[in-house]
């Protein structure tokens, strides 16, 4: 037990949860807290540009490296700018402590200078929230905003200090055990079902792994195992945009992403599948399509550590709730343990089944000499940069399709995305976070240059620390992404998708003291990114592509699997046959 | 370390004596409606001793809800002005205002025991008008309506006699008199 000040508790616990960086800025409610992380040197301040920025590091932190990210925002303005934030990491499941500065305990409810009422603002976008009123509670409140931040299904956590909170001093102590006393979420799965499932998978015909974020929440272990399972039983395997990296995009096995944007041969398998195996997905609507026509043979089984995330788009036959890792770590024993044999004949043809599906070649592209087409630039950014140490973070829009597409991850926390909330802004302060993270490690963010535009100045950032992340935009001047839905759904009318001023993004950089390259010819496009992966400094690269590209495949909203769309570069139907029967004859 | 010096807010007012009040709200009866009433109360550190909500007026579909807070006079004051502010709210009344409102409240209390523990409870029920609402050989169910200290002075006599658990509506109050809300 320690005698200290409110302030010096909320350092005091962040250290002791082993909290290296926290992302911040300043305001009159938490001064008392920036007073007490003056002149230490147990946990790291970044000052961020905007509140938003703040928590997007925190969550590019996180999710790179598995821990709490930590953020500290004042009062009111601080605390409403961190809220887009706070709805990205609870869309994502990212582990996240966020500290707010509050008015003293006499003025709230007063409309006080700077007062929002945080908790009632935060509540639907935090798994929970506190307002503390007693500098007894404080401790305890931090030490369990952690603990509930990152178990069970990971999430943020906000917790509210008033100032007067901040200065009053108490005993602390870090709690030795910790035992909340309603919250205990559940990992370990019942045994009994795990068997069931077992004996399922090895009686299906047309089984296929459908696997998501959760195996990246659980951690390490639960991608090593789901890679021995898929090794194992022999199944395909495909995965949400949140799970890339779970298992490696280079095996046979993989059929790549699945969805609104997925390949022919992940939506078709899980059309046509007679089990699937969910591992930590959450059957989200870019998933499913239309509901009634959603992989309607099949049956399904389930793993997910939240009992609300099952049964609630769809009804599934199996339900096992526990962590990935723990149910997969079952699961290969049993399946090694049992004397049951799969059906190798029916997989056999399943598997010539899906290989007719891959011969679509649905990620094919028309590629030009005249312009940069923006999938080849992602292409040639990812064979640049294979084999090395790198982080992948997005904005959103069809550039974070594309390299979803084609970007080929092969280990889980490198790929860093807005998946649920699609925060466009969200990846160049991801970058800056994960960046810190892996400070000798290549960070790299592909950009739209409209998202970017969100949270541009964070390169303020990047540079006061000496982050050299790199931010590759692909400039199509266009918000493609709803270009290409006006062009699809609403008659090509483009209404304000074309941004009509843009900044040079060279000078911009110069004018943050960072580096700016700009490449308007697939000629120059190696050497460009050459150059870039040289700079030991942030990067702006102006990659200028075409402006009409479409991402394809597509599945329109609310529009069943069989309804998918292609781009003209992908195979025919009738050209696959033949091309098919060729070698089959 | 002096905190009003190093803080750009003023300091607390000279405290006033905390007082209980009950109030009544009438609300549409809206999806939502209690979701704002409540998050007004948590938003601006408010207290709620009890709350009880139910539709009483059917074919305007107004909701009362009662409300027992604590809070100095002006405390009290603000959470009316804004109870009042918020667009689904017809109504809001102090019962507490001109002097005692009638309060009542309902519980269900299960005890469980065999033998003379079970006789005392039947008689202390007797003594506090409790219904006996469900029983087995060894169990009763107590229905007992009255002001929230009968109520709970009935629940301790219980305790030792097997108390299982309680189950209590809140306040429900009402105005004296010949008048309405
Ligand atoms: C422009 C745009 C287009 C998109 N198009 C696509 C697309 O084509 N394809 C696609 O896949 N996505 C797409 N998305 C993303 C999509 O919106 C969803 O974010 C994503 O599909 C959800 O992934 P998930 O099911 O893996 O769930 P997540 O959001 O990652 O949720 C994880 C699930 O796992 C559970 N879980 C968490 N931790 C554990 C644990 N330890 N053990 C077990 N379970 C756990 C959680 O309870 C939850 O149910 C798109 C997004 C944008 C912005
Ligand atoms: C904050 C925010 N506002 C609006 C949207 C809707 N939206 C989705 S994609 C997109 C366009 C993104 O344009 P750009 O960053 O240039 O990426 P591109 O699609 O061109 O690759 C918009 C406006 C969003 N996702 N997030
Ligand atoms: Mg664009």
């Amino acid at each position: 037990m320690t005698d200290m000040t409110g302030a010096e508790m909320v350092i005091a616990a962040l250290a002791d949860q082993g909290v290296e960086h926290i992302f911040g800025y300043p305001g009159g409610a938490v001064l008392p807290i920036y007073d007490a992380l003056f002149n230490q040197d147990r946990v790291s301040h970044i000052l961020v540009r905007h509140e938003q920025g703040a928590v997007h590091a925190a969550e590019g932190y996180a999710r790179s490296t598995g821990k709490v990210g930590a953020v500290l925002v004042t009062s009111g303005p601080g605390a409403t700018n961190a809220v887009t934030g706070l709805t990205d990491a609870l869309c994502d499941s990212v582990p996240l402590v966020v500290i707010t500065g509050q008015v003293p305990t006499h003025l709230i409810g007063n409309d006080a200078f700077q007062e929002c009422d945080t908790v009632g603002i935060t509540r639907p976008c935090t798994k929970y929230n506190y307002l503390v009123k007693n500098v007894a509670d404080l401790p305890r409140v931090l030490h369990e905003a952690f603990h509930i931040a990152a178990s069970g299904r990971p999430g943020p956590v906000v917790v509210d200090i008033p100032k007067d909170i901040q200065f009053a001093k108490g005993a602390y102590s870090r709690p030795r055990e910790f035992q909340h006393r309603g919250y205990r979420p559940k990992t370990k799965g019942d045994l009994d079902k795990i068997k069931e499932a077992v004996d399922m998978m090895a009686a299906a015909q047309r089984p296929l792994f459908y696997t998501g974020g959760g195996v990246i929440n659980s951690g390490r272990a639960a991608s090593d195992l789901l890679r021995e399972l898929v090794k194992l039983t022999g199944f395909p395997i495909t995965s949400t945009l949140m799970g890339l990296g779970a298992f490696p995009a280079a095996d046979r096995q993989w059929l790549g992403m699945l969805g609104m944007h997925g390949t022919w041969e992940a939506n078709w398998s899980m059309h046509d599948c007679d089990l699937m195996i969910a591992v930590g997905a959450r059957f989200d609507d870019r998933i499913t399509g239309r509901l009634d026509a959603f992989s309607p043979g099949s049956k399904k089984i389930h793993i997910d550590i939240d009992p609300s995330s099952i049964n609630k788009n769809v009804k599934v036959d199996l339900a096992i709730v526990g962590d990935c890792a723990h149910v997969l770590e079952d699961m290969v024993r049993l399946w090694r343990a049992s004397a049951l044999v799969p059906d190798k004949k029916a997989l056999e043809a399943w598997w010539t089944q899906i290989g007719k599906w891959r011969a679509k070649n649905s990620l094919a592209y028309r590629n030009s000499n005249e312009i940069i087409k923006p999938q080849y630039a992602i292409q040639r950014l990812y064979e640049l940069t294979k084999g090395r140490d790198i982080y992948i973070t997005t904005e959103v829009g069809q550039h974070q399709m594309w390299a979803a597409q084609l970007y080929q991850f092969q280990e889980p926390n490198r790929w860093m995305t807005s998946g649920g909330l699609g925060t466009m802004g969200y990846g160049l302060p991801a970058a800056v976070g994960v960046q810190l993270a892996h400070p000798n490690s290549l960070v790299v963010d592909i950009a739209g240059e409209a998202s970017v535009l969100m949270t541009m100045q964070e390169m303020s950032t990047a540079v006061q620390y000496d982050l050299p992340i790199k931010v590759f935009i692909i400039n199509n001047r266009y918000m493609g992404m709803v270009r290409q839905w006006q062009e699809l759904l609403h008659g090509g009318r483009y209404a304000h998708s074309y941004t009509e001023a843009l900044p040079d993004f060279v000078k911009l950089a110069e004018a943050y003291h960072a580096h700016g390259i700009r490449c308007e010819h697939p000629g120059e496009l190696d050497e460009k990114i050459r150059e870039m992966l040289k700079v030991n400094k942030p990067v702006l690269f102006d990659c200028v592509v075409d402006p009409a590209e479409n991402c394809f495949p597509m599945i329109p909203s609310g529009r069943p699997h069989n309804e998918m769309l292609l781009g003209d570069a992908a195979t025919r139907v009738e050209d696959a046959v033949t091309e098919e029967g060729k070698v089959m004859v | 370390m002096n905190t009003a010096a190093t803080t750009h807010y003023p300091a607390m007012t000279t405290s006033q004596q905390v007082e209980s009040r009950t109030l009544c709200v009438l609300v549409d009866n809206e999806p939502g409606v209690l979701a704002r009433v409540i998050g007004l109360f948590s938003g601006r550190g408010y207290n709620i001793d009890s709350l009880t909500v139910s539709e009483t007026e059917h074919e305007e579909h107004l909701s009362r809800i009662t409300i027992v807070t604590r809070g100095t006079p002006m405390v009290i004051e603000q959470i009316k002005n804004q109870l009042d502010r918020l667009v689904p709210v017809h109504r809001v009344v102090d019962l507490t205002s001109g002097g005692p409102a009638l309060q009542r409240e309902l519980a269900m209390v299960k005890v469980r025991g065999k033998g003379e523990h079970r006789m005392e409870a039947l008689r202390l029920a007797d003594a506090f008008r409790a219904r006996v609402i469900d029983a087995t050989n060894e169990s009763f169910v107590f229905e007992i309506t009255g002001a929230s200290d009968k109520i709970e002075s009935f629940v301790n006599l219980m305790r030792p006699l097997g108390l299982v658990e309680v189950s209590r509506t809140g306040i429900v109050a009402i105005g004296r008199g010949p008048e309405g809300m």
